[in-house]
């Protein structure tokens, strides 16, 4: 016992010695809490329109003029001709075109019935789609209004019509922060534990110190422990800032109980510091660990869910989203935090995070040898 | 028994082309409290062996002891009781000196205190800089701390993996100086070195290139075992003088040493002989001697061989 607090002593004096290491522990994670949910939002706005009005008519302005005032779009240019429209487009300077034909007003009120055409720009695959659904939206409201005007509503409307009203359960105001937040400081919370962690004992590989150790009577077991209680701290800690962060910043606050969060956090730092630890018995330089660990971060954010819903994965990478860590994490703080869900709704992220964290320490101890 | 016992020991190193024998059926035996000096150059096996001997490598064939405990079985036994220093300095760069010797204490369940007696007289010359990190002292400083690192358990046997090599020269004899007094100490130091003069101030070496152990014995027994006839010569040309000794065939070999060139010569030639030649190319102001040849002489001949 006494062995292995002086090792943490000597771990932890190391570690807030090193000014590098503590910017990056506390400082890095105030900056991407800060930063990264105000940019990582799914809503489209600012969508830039060109409208190519044939038609100069009453309905044509009230339909632009419903357009522009959801908000989503910015009307660009109001031309006449097709090409101009389409010029725009390719200069980049207008991401949908929408043409009203000629005969607008003429056909809505005579057919009740009018086309208008859309174009849409798809190079920005998320815009296009958004864009496109919410001008859709706007269209057959706008329609739904004419149509409520022209014809005479007998008591019971000869056409069904079904209006669809939808409610967003636990995020009421489908606020993307509270979505996003959690997902980030599960990604914090990896990188401390994972990385920090192998670059450490690698470290000691580069300067030779773990030689020096090698020859002591020091136990495989003291060493590793010693690596993997001061990064379990400090993972925790992070979590710590992170969601006083959340709070400060976003108003975030679990609807879940906190203790939920910290126990599943525990469990989940024991797997990714297992993953550190034998990212660490694989490489011999700090470059090899780094490059890994950079090549490890891309795929545990994209395909975690962070970003996108794992249900719109194809099948083989749903596969592969299981044999990752993050994503439970993810689910959990996301679901504890939004959902409110108890120790009982996560049970089963957690059995797996414990199978995660056996696998990762069993390899990782197997692979660590003391002597060549 | 002897403090280190090392029989037909053998490490191999493979690459994708072939097999290196780093460690070639090596043997030999340290007394307790001898001062052993393995002696060879870059290369030679040295560290690979020191490697072995401390547990950090296993070997390939052959078998060793420290102090009674062999190193592959009693791994846990020698980790007690060998002290270690790499050719590399290996200690916490951001700890300080007073940090670093407390925590190799602590892991060897000792404490600085207990075993100051033993480490006080190079410890008082770092003791001014207690308070600095390691990776900010000087070459030598280091040198010293770590060899304080190695002690503080007090080990019974002490590795020195090439602790002199780029330490300057005062510094080199100062070390030695402190091997002398651990000596007295009753530990049994081996230490390797690439320097052919450090070889005088051990008890005993061993020469080694390529993996095998060339000879071993006192340095003067080594010395006396040299049966050739040496001479130094001097001349004004001193590059052609040595080509035209290469081509001789009186010279059984010759080489630059120093301000001289050494020359063996064969058994039936003798120094008149010598002279007639060099003075038969033309050489000025040749000047020969007759010298007392060193460890170089000997490693120089048993290369040869």
């Amino acid at each position: 016992m006494r062995t292995l607090q002086f090792l943490l002593q000597k771990e932890f004096r190391q570690i807030f010695r090193d000014p590098a290491i503590l910017r990056i522990i506390f400082v890095m994670p105030m900056m991407q809490l800060l930063i990264l949910p105000w940019a990582a939002d799914y809503e489209v706005k600012n969508i830039k329109l060109v409208v190519v009005d044939h038609d100069h008519s009453d309905y044509s302005r009230q339909f632009v003029s419903k357009v522009t005032a959801s908000g989503y779009f910015l009307l660009n240019t109001y031309t006449s001709s097709y090409s101009e429209a389409s010029q725009q487009i390719a200069d980049d300077k207008a991401d949908i075109a929408v043409e009203i034909p000629a005969r607008f007003e003429k056909d809505l009120v005579k057919e009740s019935e009018a086309p208008v055409f859309l174009a849409v720009n798809a190079v920005n695959g998320v815009k296009a789609v958004l864009g496109a659904a919410y001008l859709q939206s706007i269209i057959q409201d706008f329609n739904n209004g004419i149509r409520a005007k022209w014809i005479q509503m007998p008591r019971l409307s000869p056409e069904p019509n079904i209006e669809v009203v939808s409610s967003n359960w636990y995020n009421p105001l489908m606020n993307y922060k509270w979505f996003m937040v959690p997902g980030i400081l599960v990604v914090l919370v990896t990188m401390v534990g994972s990385f920090l962690a192998s670059l450490n004992i690698v470290k000691e590989k580069e300067i030779g110190t773990i030689e020096q150790i090698n020859v002591t009577p020091i136990k495989k077991y003291h060493f590793i422990l010693g690596k993997l209680i001061p990064f379990w701290v400090l993972g925790l800690i992070i979590l710590t800032i992170g969601l006083l962060i959340s709070y400060v910043a976003y108003g975030i606050v679990p609807a879940g109980s906190f203790f939920t969060i910290y126990v599943f956090a525990a469990a989940y730092l024991l797997a990714v510091l297992g993953l550190g630890l034998l990212v660490s018995t694989f490489c011999s330089t700090q470059q090899q660990a780094m490059l890994i660990s950079f090549f490890l971060m891309m795929i545990f954010i994209l395909l975690g869910g962070l970003y996108t819903p794992i249900e719109s994965m194809p099948t083989w990478a749903q596969w592969i989203t299981r044999f990752n860590p993050v994503t439970y994490f993810i689910h959990v703080m996301r679901f504890v935090i939004l959902k409110g869900s108890s120790l009982a709704d996560i049970l089963p992220q957690l059995c797996i995070i414990l199978i995660f964290a056996f696998v990762l320490n069993s390899w990782a101890v197997i692979n660590y040898r003391k002597r060549a | 028994m002897s403090a280190v016992s090392v029989n037909k020991l053998t490490k191999l190193y493979h690459t994708k082309k072939e097999r290196v024998k780093a460690v070639e059926e090596v043997s030999f035996e340290v007394s307790k409290g001898e001062l052993f000096g393995i002696i060879g150059p870059d290369g030679a096996g040295k560290t690979s062996l020191f490697r072995m001997l401390t547990t950090l490598l296993l070997p390939d064939g052959g078998s060793a002891t420290v102090d009674g405990s062999d190193i592959v079985k009693d791994v846990k036994a020698i980790r007690k009781k060998v002290g270690y220093m790499p050719g590399r300095f290996s200690l916490y760069q951001d700890l300080t000196v007073q940090e670093n010797l407390d925590f190799f204490a602590t892991i060897f369940n000792t404490t600085v205190i207990e075993n100051y007696d033993l480490i006080k007289d190079i410890y008082v010359q770092i003791e001014p800089f207690k308070t600095r990190r390691a990776g900010k002292l000087s070459g030598g400083m280091k040198q010293k701390l770590a060899l304080c690192c190695a002690l503080i358990h007090r080990p019974v046997v002490l590795f020195l993996d090439e602790p002199t090599t780029g330490v300057d020269a005062v510094s080199r004899k100062e070390f030695w100086d402190m091997l002398k007094r651990l000596k007295d100490q009753a530990i049994t130091i081996l230490v390797s070195t690439p320097y052919m003069d450090e070889a005088a101030l051990c008890d005993r070496v061993a020469l080694m290139q390529t993996g095998r152990i060339l000879s071993t014995g006192t340095p003067t027994s080594i010395i006396s075992s040299f049966a050739s006839n040496l001479f130094t010569v001097k001349a004004e040309k001193m590059y052609p003088l040595l080509c035209d000794l290469e081509a001789w065939d009186g010279a059984r070999d010759s080489y630059s040493f120093g301000e001289f060139h050494h020359v063996i010569l064969n058994a039936q030639y003798d120094v008149g002989q010598l002279r007639t030649y060099l003075d038969s190319k033309a050489h000025s102001n040749v000047e020969i001697h007759t010298t007392q040849p060193n460890i170089e002489d000997c490693f120089m001949q048993l290369m040869q061989n």
